[in-house]
């Protein structure tokens, strides 16, 4: 065994790289439960892509047959019910996740420095991980499919001059139909999730370089023993794997819960309109996207056509999307977690989790004249946190922060 | 951080709800099928009620008429005589014998396919509609329909309801109900009882694993662990 491991080190440097980055990864002991969602979110990426591989097998990307043959991975493939409905499943899960782990890292302010970097790699994950969530929604060519591609694709038609030529190439053809379906299957198999997987490997390149945060927001590196090893630390392996594995359990039951018993949820993980296939002379009474990408789509909604142009609309949603990222920046408290912040910031970061689960639930909803107002005055609440946030992180009195971890 | 976590559950708890008192719509109001779909009897009869009322106009093309037999123990053999009027082999899967152009000329339409037609619509939906047909002399066929106005479809069981108890009748379009949800997802048949055995399952694996959490985490309890030499 030892002359193997010699044999494959002097040509590979693969315990290096597993002391590095498990065995002598050095973790903060005060880890809570919202410390599972990284680890999660590999674990779906994962299951994402095996239930893929195997529904591509079966799947038809062509407007006549696409419909139809995801009917034949429900009825005819032998468990492509159930494979079928983890992928479905899993991309709803997939944001639950992501979402918990961004509202994790403003709970204790995980992007500030230094770990800008990986809040940054962070968000170019979840923009792409919301463009591969969208493309894959259009392949089984329902009628949610069909118009929710028209309705978002448009969106690129009403910028000035270019408009027209930025809808052509996107879609190769005049409207949504089979040549947007086969380069959507592409994109979505594989140029994605290509891109997925590798700022995954960024995003934990760069974590594993500063080390994680902790729910005191103690950077537990300023406090090593005389080994160079932090007091408040623990390697990665075993303590973390062996509890995260309790964390992928009580999650796969949950999620198992939705795959067998409510596959559709409601509606809101696969929309009953889907089950009609794709028709173009048809418009659906309510086009709505599917919830996760619901509150940008309420952002789009409340800000009125310009000039008869619906762009300041779609700017102000790529902005809502965007600013996010500024958020390392905008943040100019000196504490990091939320137990030492100062009250400003509490209240406004509740006003923000308000915000954005209403614009959510607007964006889900048919336009009334009460639904836009409300959509507008959260939509300038959405935006009223980023711009205040330089403000409010500066002011009220903040609690002094221990010098080591609080659970020791 | 006790409060932190039971305000940020208990506001999730409150939008789920909110969330699905809205997913319903409003529209015309929808009598409760309660259909069950492990019922077989009520399954068996409502195949028996599609191949006689309905399957003369609408196709159920994702489905076969094997997996039918197959699904709600009937033998194929019985299948063949008695339920498959327009195919010559059980894989087939269910079309109408209706041509298109003749019910372009005749409906004015072509009589939907119903495969999905419970997922898109929903039980209660099919089982209001098929109730929901008055008499109405400016139509066709002299028929309306209270869930889908100027509905283009005759009262395909205008006979069980006038030779029925309304008990019977509403009996009749309960099964055909449910055979169109078994129609539209077949594996809900079995999904909930293999959801169970994985539920058990993760279960287990959970108490098990949770206990191998707590027997490493006693070293960083109680301070023991150390680093590699």
């Amino acid at each position: 065994m030892d002359n193997n491991k010699n044999w494959i080190d002097q040509r590979f440097p693969l315990t290096k790289v597993w002391n590095e980055h498990l065995a002598e990864y050095y973790t903060p002991r005060n880890f809570n439960f919202w410390y599972f969602f990284g680890s999660l979110a590999i674990l779906v990426l994962v299951m994402q892509i095996v239930t893929g591989i195997f529904l591509t097998m079966h799947f038809k990307p062509d407007a006549a047959n696409a419909f139809a043959s995801v009917e034949y991975i429900m009825r005819d493939v032998d468990w492509g019910w159930l494979i079928r409905y983890m992928h479905s499943t899993g991309a709803s899960a997939f944001f639950i996740v992501i979402y918990l782990h961004m509202y994790r890292a403003m709970l204790y302010g995980s992007y500030k420095a230094p770990r800008e970097l990986i809040w940054i790699l962070g968000m170019v994950l979840y923009i792409a991980l919301m463009a591969e969530a969208f493309m894959g929604y259009v392949l089984p060519w329902g009628q949610m499919s069909f118009w929710g591609a028209k309705v978002i694709i448009n969106l690129f038609g009403s910028f000035p001059i270019v408009g027209e030529l930025i809808l052509e190439f996107i879609l190769g053809d005049y409207a949504v139909g089979d040549p947007a379906l086969n380069r959507f299957f592409s994109l979505h198999v594989i140029a994605i999730p290509l891109i997925l997987v590798i700022l995954v490997f960024l995003h934990i390149v760069a974590l594993h370089t500063v080390g994680s945060n902790n729910p005191d927001g103690v950077e537990i590196k300023k406090n090593k023993d005389a080994n160079g090893i932090p007091k408040d630390g623990i390697p990665f392996h075993p303590y973390y794997s062996v509890k995260d594995i309790v964390g992928v359990v009580f999650f796969l039951m949950i999620f198992a819960s939705i795959v067998f018993f409510a596959p559709a949820l409601n509606g809101y993980f696969l929309e009953a309109p889907n089950f009609v296939e794709a028709n173009p002379l048809k418009t659906p009474d309510h086009i709505a996207p599917l919830w996760y990408l619901t509150p940008f789509y309420s952002v789009l909604r409340a800000i009125p056509p310009m000039f008869g142009s619906q762009l300041p609309g779609v700017l102000a949603m790529f902005a809502a999307l965007l600013i996010l990222i500024a958020l390392p920046w905008l943040d100019r408290s000196k504490v990091k977690s939320i137990r030492y912040r100062s009250w400003p910031y509490k209240v406004a970061l509740g006003i923000f989790v308000v915000t954005f689960i209403v614009l959510g639930w607007l964006g889900m909803q048919a336009v009334t004249p009460l639904y836009s107002l409300m959509a507008q005055i959260f939509t300038a609440l959405y935006f009223a946190f980023f711009i205040l946030m330089p403000w409010f992180t500066s002011i009220g009195k903040t609690k002094p922060v221990p010098e080591r971890t609080t659970e020791h | 951080m006790n409060t932190l976590l039971k305000t940020t559950l208990s506001a999730v708890a409150a939008i789920i709800i909110s969330f699905n008192a809205n997913a319903s719509g409003a529209g015309v109001h929808l009598d409760a099928a309660n259909t069950d779909i492990t019922d077989e009897a009520s399954l068996q009869r409502g195949a028996k009620l599609f191949m006689n009322y309905c399957s003369g106009c609408h196709s159920i093309e994702f489905m076969r008429y094997n997996r039918i037999a197959k699904d709600l123990n009937i033998s194929e053999a019985d299948m063949a005589k008695n339920l498959m009027f327009n195919a010559e082999k059980t894989g087939s899967t269910i079309f109408s014998s209706m041509p298109e152009d003749g019910a372009k000329e005749w409906f004015g339409t072509t009589p939907p396919d119903l495969s999905l037609t419970a997922r898109a619509r929903g039980t209660d939906w099919i089982y209001t509609y098929l109730k929901g047909f008055y008499a109405d002399e400016t139509r066709l066929y002299g028929v309306n329909n209270h869930v889908l106005e100027n509905a283009s479809m005759p009262d395909a069981l205008w006979q069980l309801k006038q030779n029925k108890s309304e008990k019977a009748f509403n009996r009749d379009v309960r099964d055909i109900t449910n055979f169109l949800d078994y129609v539209s997802e077949p594996a809900k048949l079995i999904r909930y009882e293999i959801g169970v055995k994985v539920l058990g399952f993760l279960f287990i694996l959970f108490i098990l694993s949770y206990l191998l959490k707590k027997e490493y985490w006693k070293d960083v309890k109680y301070g023991k662990w150390r680093a590699k030499d």
